[in-house]
């Protein structure tokens, strides 16, 4: 491995998490190689950001354009500047998006959505689920660089010792054509976070009977600070946005905790959830296949159940 | 409009999934294969385009002679070409993209429509790919879309909201749940669908850059702690996610 290159994306003063947890991932397979991050249009900030994490360089490009073709080109350019035969990114939609191009740009192998990333002697292997989550493989690329994209919320962001993070500018570098495309506008949902970055998820299912009862599942999401999630039956019949939405054709998460509330599991709904790292189930029938993945299951009513958990659990949080 | 639209055969999600002899990859055998459900939404937005703009659509799969039904699946909802290319190795996603930037060289489409991500290898990465390989413009996960002239305006689901992204025809498309409500084929257009033409063409000779090492079936090491719903069986739940998990 020669260097390895990590591509922070900004967020507020800040970088997102997914970077964060590449830079931790980084360490873990570095052995010796120089890390370098590559940020767009970075604020001091946002790159000192890094430097808690024991990243001590940083690229930083100035580009008129966030178009994805521009982006890449730049963050290729800045592979090629630092030697990296690695590049790192979060699996988000932005480095879904992104890591592809950069992958032909650079003639480089993707690794897409990885879980495990491992330094075997120099040669990088990356396990990654497949076939929904019932399959794992091994893979490697055959090429002399590697580009990777990170599950999010898998590799655990961890602070190492604070280093001063020294900046190079790329803008003489960059500004590679842009192919003309705009991002015009942005609109967030308001307030809510999203069950693909959560920490912690709580879902509800068709066990919860009808939008109206949604709130029990709120309630304990608040309690525990959590994302709310959905099954496809309820997002299906418009108790809840599709953007809520866990699974195959929904959005893929692995919280640390990941809560399903009248859902039965079936495998398009574990093929989103799967990777959590703590599973617990409520649902009444006590043979429903949600329960063989389930760390902790309680075989009871969702209505009985929810209120009293989320007592509890707002006694111990105090939310 | 010359739209193109392309699309993958993959096993069901239901199926079991059974690690073959080779030990790298799955065993075909008894697993029922299906149109990648995300490229429903891909060939119906290409059929609204044609049917608002005009034009042919054209749908390419890249796969071995099995993949046929899928293409015949796309001529039966409306898809006025099919073209096979011919590999049935598919190495990688790399090598697939290469032979559908081959063929869209030739083609040369306006637009060129996939599914947001093949749910075999959940790659998520031949339409970003085949849009470098053009130098073209893309825009992934689109949950909606309108085309005007040459711009192409769409929505594109992202963390915690959307973008709204333009960009200018022609391009690379990736279809999101939700962009649409694909329609299913009727009975005459299935049987129309069977005497219809298959183009195919060969595969380019593009060396894969990613080899599978190994296959498993993951092991789910979970705790299989199972309670009732008595007071004393939730505060145990509470106890564990506080002291053995320290979740909370
Ligand atoms: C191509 C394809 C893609 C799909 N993608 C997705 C996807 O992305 N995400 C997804 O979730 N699904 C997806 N599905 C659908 C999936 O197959 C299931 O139909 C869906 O997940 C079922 O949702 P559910 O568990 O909420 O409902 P059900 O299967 O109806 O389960 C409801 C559960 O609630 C329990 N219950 C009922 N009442 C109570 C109560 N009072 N207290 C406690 N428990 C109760 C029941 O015992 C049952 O287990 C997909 C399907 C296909 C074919
Ligand atoms: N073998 C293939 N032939 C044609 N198109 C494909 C093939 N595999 C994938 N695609 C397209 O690329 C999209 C994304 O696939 P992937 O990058 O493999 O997740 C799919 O939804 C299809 O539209």
């Amino acid at each position: 491995m020669n260097a390895i290159l990590i591509v922070l994306e900004p967020q507020g003063t800040s970088i997102k998490r997914t970077s964060l947890e590449a830079i931790t991932a980084a360490r873990g397979i570095a052995g010796g190689a120089p890390m370098h991050g590559v940020i767009i249009n970075g604020t001091s900030e946002q790159i000192n950001a890094a430097g808690a994490y024991g990243l001590a360089n940083v690229l930083n490009v100035s580009l008129a354009s966030f178009a994805n073709g521009t982006v890449a080109a730049a963050i290729a350019t800045a592979a090629t500047t630092v030697g990296a035969d690695v590049v790192l990114f979060g699996a988000n939609a932005t480095g879904k998006d992104i890591a592809p191009r950069v992958a032909v740009r650079l003639g480089a192998g993707l690794l897409a959505d990885c879980v495990g990333l491992s330094n075997d002697g120099g040669r990088l292997i990356a396990t990654r689920p497949v076939y929904a989550g019932k399959a794992t493989v091994q893979v490697t690329s055959t090429t002399p660089s590697g580009v990777v994209t990170l599950r999010p919320n898998v590799f655990t962001a961890k602070q190492d010792q604070t280093v001063s993070v020294s900046v190079q500018d790329l803008s003489s570098v960059a500004n590679p054509p842009a192919r003309t495309s705009v991002v015009n506008d942005i609109i967030k949902n308001d307030g809510v976070m999203d069950v693909a970055e959560a920490d912690m998820v709580v879902s509800g299912g068709r066990g919860m009977k009808g939008p109206e009862h949604f709130n029990l599942v709120e309630d304990l999401a608040k309690a525990l600070g959590a994302a709310v999630g959905a099954s496809r039956a309820v997002v299906d019949a418009g108790w809840r946005p599709h953007r809520e939405q866990v699974g195959q054709t929904g959005k893929t998460v692995s919280p640390n905790l990941y809560v399903a509330c009248g859902i039965s599991g079936a495998v398009q709904h574990l093929a989103g959830m799967s990777s959590s790292k703590y599973i617990v189930a409520i649902n009444k029938d006590k043979d429903a296949p949600i329960f063989k993945i389930a760390d902790y299951g309680i075989v009871g009513d969702v209505f009985e159940v929810l209120p009293r958990l989320t007592a509890m659990v707002a006694n111990v949080t105090g939310r | 409009m010359n739209i193109l639209v392309c699309i993958s055969q993959v096993p069901d999600t239901a199926t079991k999934i059974v690690v073959g002899a080779d030990g790298k990859s799955i065993n075909p055998q008894g697993v029922k294969f299906i149109l990648n459900p995300y490229d429903e939404f891909a060939i119906e937005e290409g059929l609204r385009l044609r049917e608002a703009h005009g034009g042919t659509v054209t749908t390419l799969t890249v796969g071995g002679d099995s993949a046929k039904e899928i293409l015949r699946t796309a001529l039966a909802m409306g898809s006025d070409n099919a073209v096979l290319v011919k590999d049935d190795v598919r190495a990688d996603s790399f090598v697939v993209a290469s032979s559908i930037a081959d063929a869209a060289r030739e083609l040369s489409p306006d637009v060129i429509i996939f599914g947001r991500q093949s749910i075999d290898f959940d790659s998520f990465q031949i339409p970003s790919m085949v849009a470098e390989m053009l130098d073209l413009p893309n825009v992934s996960m689109v949950s909606k879309l309108s085309i005007d002239g040459s711009n192409v305006s769409c929505e594109r689901d992202i963390e915690g909201g959307k973008e709204i992204v333009s960009v200018s025809l022609p391009c690379v498309l990736s279809a999101q749940k939700g962009l649409n409500d694909p329609r299913y084929p009727k009975l005459p257009d299935i049987m129309k669908a069977k005497q219809k033409p298959i183009t195919e063409r060969a595969a380019v000779a593009a060396a894969p850059q990613v080899e599978v090492l190994g296959m498993v079936l993951p092991s789910q090491n979970r705790l299989g702690v199972v309670v009732g719903d008595s007071d004393a069986d939730l505060q145990e739940i509470v106890r564990r996610l506080h002291e053995e998990a320290k979740m909370i």
